[in-house]
C-alpha cells in the first residue's frame, strides 16, 4: 500500500482540527496554549509533506522558522501567563474577559 | 512497511492530540502533547526530513514541554478540573461544529493543492536524500534565507527580554542588599571579605 501525500494532508488537517476544537474548548491557559502547539504540529506536518511531494526543500525551511517562531511564542505566552495568575491564582481564560488587570 | 509505519504514528499523534483535549490534569496533557509531537517526528523521518525530526524532539520535547511543565508547578495549577461544567452555554457544540468546517475547508483545500499549484517540481531548492538533508537545509537556510535566520536571532532575543520584563516584580525602589547572611558568618572569615558587601549595600 503505497503512502501519497493526501494521507499526510488529512492527517495534518485533523490535527488542527483537534488543535482547534480544543482552543475552543478548554479554559485553563496553559492547555490553551499546547492546543496551540498542536495546531503548529499539524502545520509542520503539512509543510513537510507537501516540500517532499514537489521535491522542494521549501518547505523543511519553513518549518524551521515556524519552530523558532513557536519557541519565542511559547516564552512570551507562558510569561504573559505567569504575570496573571501571580495576580489572581486559578485565573480562567473566561475569568479574564476584561482585561483591567 | 511504510504505510505500517505511517499508520502506528497516525495513532499515536491523534490519540496524543486526543489527551491533550480531554486530560484533566495539565500535567496529563503536557506528556500527552510529548506523544504528539514524536509521532510527528517518526513521521519526519518517513519524509526524509532527518534534521527535523530531531529538530522537533529536542526543541518541542525537550525545551517547550519542560517549559510547560515547569510553568505548571510554579504555579501550582496541577489539580485535576471538573471538564463536567460548561460556563458558557452551548461552547461545545458550537466548537465541534466550528471543528468540523475547519476540518471540511482545510481538507478540501490541502487535498486540492496536491501536486502543488504547477505541479513542477523545484528549481531553485531541490530535495536530496536523507543522508545530506542536513547539509542542504543548512546551506540553504545560510544562503538563500540568511536575512531571515538573523531576522530569528532578533526575534529570540525580543523574545527572551519580553519574558524577563513580564514576570519580574517591582515593588517600590529597589532596596539594599541584606546584610544578615554576612553578619552570620564565622567570626575566622578575614576581615576583608565581611567588610565588602556592607560597603555595598551603604552606596
Amino acid at each position: 500500500m503505497e503512502v501519497t501525500v493526501a494521507w499526510y494532508l488529512t492527517l495534518g488537517a485533523v490535527l488542527f482540527t483537534l488543535g482547534a476544537v480544543g482552543l475552543l474548548v478548554r479554559r485553563n491557559p496553559l492547555v490553551m496554549f499546547m492546543c496551540v502547539e498542536l495546531m503548529l504540529n499539524a502545520v509542520n506536518l503539512t509543510f513537510v509533506s507537501l516540500g517532499d511531494d514537489l521535491g522542494d526543500l521549501g518547505g523543511q525551511v519553513s518549518v524551521f522558522f515556524v519552530l523558532v517562531v513557536a519557541a519565542a511564542e511559547v516564552v512570551v505566552g507562558l510569561g504573559i501567563i505567569v504575570a496573571i495568575m501571580r495576580r489572581r491564582a486559578g485565573a480562567t481564560a473566561d475569568d479574564l474577559s476584561v482585561l483591567r488587570g | 512497511m511504510e504505510a505500517a509505519v505511517f499508520i502506528v504514528s497516525a495513532v499515536i499523534v491523534l490519540s496524543g492530540a486526543f489527551g491533550v483535549l480531554l486530560a484533566r490534569n495539565p500535567v496529563h496533557a503536557a506528556l500527552f502533547l510529548v506523544q504528539s509531537v514524536f509521532g510527528v517526528a517518526v513521521l519526519f523521518l518517513l519524509l526524509d526530513a532527518t534534521f527535523l525530526a530531531a529538530v522537533q524532539v529536542i526543541v518541542y520535547a525537550g525545551a517547550i514541554v519542560i517549559l510547560f511543565l515547569f510553568v505548571i508547578m510554579l504555579l501550582g495549577v496541577d489539580r485535576a478540573e471538573n471538564l463536567d461544567v460548561e460556563p458558557i452555554a452551548g461552547q461545545r457544540p458550537l466548537a465541534v461544529l466550528i471543528g468540523a468546517g475547519i476540518l471540511g475547508t482545510t481538507l478540501s483545500a490541502l487535498l486540492v493543492a496536491v501536486g502543488g499549484p504547477t505541479g513542477a517540481p523545484a528549481a531553485n531548492s531541490p530535495l536530496g536524500d536523507a543522508g545530506d538533508n542536513t547539509r542542504r537545509l543548512g546551506e540553504a537556510l545560510f544562503t538563500d534565507h540568511v536575512f531571515a535566520v538573523e531576522l530569528t536571532a532578533l526575534l529570540l532575543t525580543v523574545a527572551v527580554v519580553g519574558a524577563v520584563v513580564l514576570v519580574r516584580r517591582l515593588a517600590g525602589p529597589l532596596q539594599p542588599l541584606p546584610v544578615v547572611a554576612v553578619a552570620s558568618e564565622p567570626e575566622d572569615e578575614p576581615e576583608d571579605t565581611e567588610e565588602a558587601p556592607d560597603e555595598e549595600a551603604g552606596a
